[in-house]
């Protein structure tokens, strides 16, 4: 158990180092001088340097990216360029946003999806099966941009039922506030659920030919209690391990998912500081994104651990 | 590169003869055929000229003359999706190329080696994984500037470890075969043997993950375009119609839902034809994701 920790680690570690390594150089290439960016036009060669040397950009390569990822450590991203506040507090105020909307969108999937998958599988090629991954087949094409533009229509602009974009903010009360990431989330939401229902069901087709399945149902365990007591539970890594990689999905759909929305989220933070070149805001975005899959992916690996218990005595 | 499809130990006609009874293969064969078919006539002959603008037409409701309307522009919606659909098609197709090409020689080679290359590469691959692909193909056509081309390198990189991860899989399955070890005993290299024997034998495998990959392609190719980092006017594009339908939801609902429903039954289409052939060519394949 603790071999297969250290070592999950050791490599969630590892990704991390080499994640931010790439974060850099890729800006490191970018064509564009921001402190050039920053004056202006008509500033003069003097004024540029004079801007470069207290932006610390005229140090060497390698010193400049320590001094970045030893920021990173203790959350300090730097400052802005275009708005000359620290990135945390830029990515704090945006977060509170992109967070909720991506764990709603989560929790609206695996509501959705466990059910279905559940349902799918305990009748194996009847009505309600084809029915259902029929939908979830219809699901798994869809474009959530497109899909949320549907959603608009049919609930903001023809039923006015809810806001068809824009974000009042937590402090307008919290029924405005997710009255408005309602629909987001669900647009969101839907073609996760879809990919999701259809691994719950294979997963869980494959755990009801096992023969402790037949022994349970043998010894007179109801139907029901045989499906979630022993299959669901046997049927959750592949799942747990697609939660994860939705995770990871649904932190990069919210980007272009707040622009159909005019949320102010990350994504389009994103946006706005790739548009005025503010480097260090896309830099630092970025590498939070990559870090909380990593993160993520850390914990799924743990999760299986937990729900494995085959899995604690293996390497 | 080319993959040559090798079935072993069955006959076509039994192929074919199930290929007919599968429902999803051949919903997916005819979807994904009348599509193909649509964008090679666009080059032939579309209702109207995509690149005329008639202002006095603009955004008028579907009607006998224009089916599925027009846009802002007075430009027939029909006429746009038809040569949309060869430019996601490209777009995609291409993508999946860069993503085999890349990554079946490298799965490949890992399997094949084993040990410390085996390991690196699939720590790199874990690296690429880390990065949520549609932030990183922002971000990637973002700084090198829009456009089809950065469009079909971004997201043909993050294709790269989903076909090295397949291609490693089924190869580590083909390795300790017996024919693999009678060919190793016949003093073939493991170059040799990768190319000759376990390629032949993983390429159904390849095939069914490149279409669904072509399918996710094509999504990411309208997300892309729809943010203006994609395909870029006056090239017709599915992601892009969507982005110019979007403020003009109220008076013109029809430049959204026509484009959006070309996407989702392309990739419908593609999506069936991959879990048909999975079916049929291995009944108790279960897809990798």
């Amino acid at each position: 158990m603790t071999a297969y920790l250290l070592k999950r680690l050791a490599i969630a570690v590892v990704t991390l180092v080499l994640a931010s390594m790439v974060v850099f150089a890729v800006l490191e290439i970018i064509p564009g001088d921001p402190a050039r960016l920053m004056l202006g036009l008509n500033a003069s060669a003097d004024q540029i340097e004079l801007l470069r040397s207290q932006m610390g950009l005229n140090a060497p390569v390698v010193l400049r990216y320590l001094h970045w990822a030893g920021g990173l450590l203790s959350l300090d991203f730097g400052r802005s360029y275009t708005y000359s506040v620290p990135v945390i507090d830029l990515v704090r105020e945006r977060l509170v946003v992109s967070l909720p909307l991506a764990l709603m969108a989560l929790a609206l999937s695996t509501v959705i999806a466990i059910p279905v998958g559940l349902f799918s599988a305990s009748r194996r090629g009847r009505a309600g099966d084809t029915i259902a991954m029929g939908a979830a087949q219809l699901g798994v094409a869809v474009p959530n941009f497109w899909f949320a533009l549907m959603l608009i229509y049919l609930f903001a602009v023809w039923l006015r039922l809810v806001p068809g974009g824009g974000f009042p903010g937590w402090s307008a009360g919290v029924w405005p506030a997710l009255k408005s990431l309602l629909l987001p989330a669900v647009a969101l939401a839907l073609p996760q659920a879809a990919i999701l229902a259809r691994v719950t069901r294979s997963a869980l087709i494959e755990v009801l030919n096992e023969d402790y399945i037949r022994t349970a149902r043998a010894k007179g365990l109801p139907y029901r209690l045989v499906l979630w007591r022993h299959a669901l539970r046997n049927a959750m890594i592949p799942v747990v391990t697609i939660l994860g990689l939705q995770f990871a999905f649904l932190l990069a759909g919210t980007i272009i998912i707040e622009n159909v929305f005019y949320l102010p989220g990350l994504g389009r933070l994103v946006f706005q500081a790739i548009n005025q070149r503010d480097l260090i805001v896309v830099e630092s975005v970025v590498m939070l994104l990559v870090a909380a899959v990593i993160v993520v992916n850390f914990v799924v690996d743990l999760s299986y651990a937990v729900v494995d218990p085959r899995l604690r005595g293996r390497q | 590169m080319t993959l040559h499809i090798d079935i072993p130990d069955e006959n076509l006609a039994g192929i074919l003869a199930r290929a007919f009874r599968n429902r999803s293969f051949l919903a997916g064969f005819v979807i994904t055929a009348l599509v193909a078919a649509v964008a090679i006539l666009s080059f032939f002959w579309t209702p109207y000229d995509v690149t005329r603008l008639v202002i006095s037409d603009k955004t008028q409701a579907p009607s006998l003359a224009h089916w599925f309307g027009t846009d802002h522009f007075g430009r027939d919606i029909l006429s746009m999706i038809m040569v949309g659909a060869r430019n996601s098609i490209a777009v995609a197709l291409v993508a999946v190329g860069i993503g085999m090409g890349i990554g079946v020689p490298l799965g490949a080679f890992a399997a094949a080696r084993g040990g410390i290359a085996d390991d690196v590469l699939m720590r790199l691959n874990d690296l690429v994984f880390a990065f949520p692909a549609l932030l990183s193909a922002i971000m990637i056509t973002a700084i090198f500037g829009p456009g089809a081309f950065n469009a079909i390198i971004a997201i043909g990189i993050f294709n790269v470890p989903v076909f090295a991860r397949v291609a490693r899989a089924g190869a580590l399955a083909i390795w300790p075969r017996e024919f693999i070890l009678a060919a190793r005993a016949a003093g073939k290299s493991r170059t040799l043997i990768s190319i000759e024997h376990v390629l032949p034998n993983i390429a159904t495998l390849l095939l069914v993950q490149g279409t669904i990959q072509f399918a996710l392609g094509i999504l990411a190719e309208a997300g892309l375009s729809y943010v203006g980092l994609g395909t870029q006017p006056p090239m017709p594009s599915w992601g892009r119609m969507l982005f110019d339908a979007q403020t003009r939801m109220v008076v013109a609902p029809w430049m959204a839902i026509f484009p959006g429903m070309a996407i989702v039954i392309t990739v419908l289409g593609l999506n069936l034809l991959g879990d048909g052939i999975a079916d049929i060519l291995d009944p108790k394949s279960r897809r990798q994701r």
